[in-house]
């Protein structure tokens, strides 16, 4: 298929590619780094390009609430945020996921406070690791885009009816522009297709109570249900990937393995970070190092069967955490993968990094690469390493 | 009461019966309960628009609407009822609070 080739921030990317599902209702208050996406989208909407019903509420609270009552009423329907933004929507973010509503979000993902910090990190979506969400991370613009096209697909799939957030660095993707492939809006919606509503408070005929008093007789049955529910995902993920790779030659799944078929030493990372680290990877390559990488762009559900049998008989593995599990042992990827891996006797160990958006260069990826050595010789190292952090 | 099969439950908690409310029996709060005194009532009606709940009986069937009594499955006890019973008969109430006693 012809796709045109554009230059865009990831904040336009994402714009460009929730206004091909023809949504409904966006729910929309302003954040840094997420401004940008919706005043892209205020744009569309502005320019007659967009039929979006754009609600525009006083706060993130208010916006996920907005994006409920739509999505309940039977409604596609999306927001965005960021950082405190998304802390605010909390209470709502576990509605959203309980109610099995498909909304889509955008999550530009930044620092949480304090002290105030307006720059990348990934505290803001790993806070809301068990609020039901399916999570996906992008590596750049084009990731992105991607990512917020498939959403829709995934979250709308009659065996998954979850809501999905579209994660992507703040800033360092948001506000940088990138070339990228888009799909023809055509091609797009012929992809997304439309909306069928599992249920829908509109319909006067067939009343419904959504979100009723749920008591010690129900409430755990309902979050039975809720928990089967993402034993279906990682299938209906793989298959909206497959039939994406299919119109668009670009392939996604859980993970994207870099250099790992031969790798006896691998890193785990998401996000932007991913990109600087090939580079460096593939400097080492050439010397004969055999370092890979796996990007993780599924984090929830976590991919937790694939892991364990990617990692299976390497010999040396790290996981690089942008965020911090306070009190706990290393950071949530970390954490995970490490549980993934229980059974296995293979060295592994973490790092967190590049909080509140400080830089994450190649001297860094190096020195990971030289400490995956050193283990993999039988060395040792911490459990849980700081990097890019002045002594 | 008989629970519905897990599997049978509606995704996201969702309810397909509305208006279900009089099926969930929810009674057994109560520390105190509306005594109704029947030869009291004026029929005002005032206890059945008051009540927070659907605990008034009323029976509909004929030409005015007759005030029968307090349906124990759903009244929890707030005493709303007593308070707003005018005093009609000689000074005395239809319904008083009293402390209930299993």
């Amino acid at each position: 298929m012809e796709q045109k080739l554009v230059a865009l921030s990831g904040n336009e990317a994402v714009a460009y590619a929730f206004k091909q599902a023809k949504p409904h209702v966006a729910a929309v208050f302003p954040i840094t780094p997420q401004t940008e996406m919706m005043h892209k989208y205020a744009e569309f909407v502005a320019n007659g390009e967009s039929t979006t019903e754009m609600i525009l509420v006083e706060s993130e609270h208010s916006a996920m609430s907005a994006a409920v009552g739509s999505a309940a009423a039977g409604a596609r329907t999306f927001t965005a945020t960021s950082s405190a933004g998304f802390a605010l929507m909390w209470e709502v973010v576990y509605i959203a996921a309980s109610l099995r509503l498909p909304i889509c979000m955008g999550l530009v993902n930044r620092a949480l406070s304090g002290n105030i910090n307006i720059h990348c990190d990934h505290s803001d979506s790993m806070g809301g690791r068990d609020a039901g969400w399916i999570h996906l991370f992008s590596e750049n613009a084009q990731e992105s885009y991607d990512n917020a096209v498939m959403a829709w697909r995934i979250a709308e799939h009659m065996d998954v009816r979850l809501p999905v957030m579209v994660n992507y660095d703040g800033f360092i993707i948001s506000h940088t522009a990138d070339a990228l492939h888009m799909l023809p809006d055509d091609a797009a919606y012929d992809f997304i297709g439309k909306f069928k509503p599992n249920y829908t408070l509109l319909d006067p005929e067939n009343p419904i109570t959504v979100g009723p008093l749920d008591l010690t007789d129900y409430y755990f049955e309902h979050k039975s249900s809720q928990l089967a529910a993402y034993d279906k995902v990682p299938g209906v993920i793989q298959a909206v990937s497959e039939e994406f790779a299919a119109m668009t030659g670009r392939h996604y799944g859980f993970c994207e393995e870099y250099k790992m078929d031969d790798a006896d030493m691998v890193m785990i990372m998401l996000g932007s970070s991913a990109g600087t680290a090939k580079d460096v990877i593939d400097e080492y390559r050439e010397k004969g190092v055999k370092v890979g990488m796996l990007k993780m762009r599924t984090f929830r559900p976590f991919p937790h069967a694939y892991i364990a049998e990617k990692l299976a008989g390497r010999k040396a593995v790290c996981v690089l955490d942008r965020s911090a599990s306070f009190g706990g042992q290393g950071g949530p990827v970390f954490m995970e993968v490490r549980s993934a891996m229980y059974g296995q006797q293979i060295p592994i160990h973490g790092y967190i990094y590049g909080l509140g958006g400080r830089d994450f260069d190649l001297k860094q990826v190096a020195t990971v690469i030289e400490d995956l050595q050193k283990v993999a010789a039988g060395g040792a190292i911490n459990d849980i390493n700081l990097l890019g952090i002045r002594s | 009461m008989s629970f519905i099969k897990t599997d049978d439950l509606h995704e996201g908690g969702i309810i397909r019966d509305a208006g279900n409310t009089a099926d969930y029996v929810t009674g057994d709060w109560r520390t105190f309960v509306p005594k109704f005194i029947e030869e009291n009532c004026i029929q005002c009606m005032f206890c059945w628009i008051y009540c927070p709940d659907n605990a008034i009986e009323i029976d509909t069937s004929g030409d005015k609407p007759i005030m029968k009594g307090i349906i124990l499955d759903h009244c929890k006890g707030c005493g709303i009822c007593a308070h707003e019973c005018p005093p009609a008969k000689k000074g005395k109430s239809a319904l008083v609070m009293v402390r209930e006693e299993k």
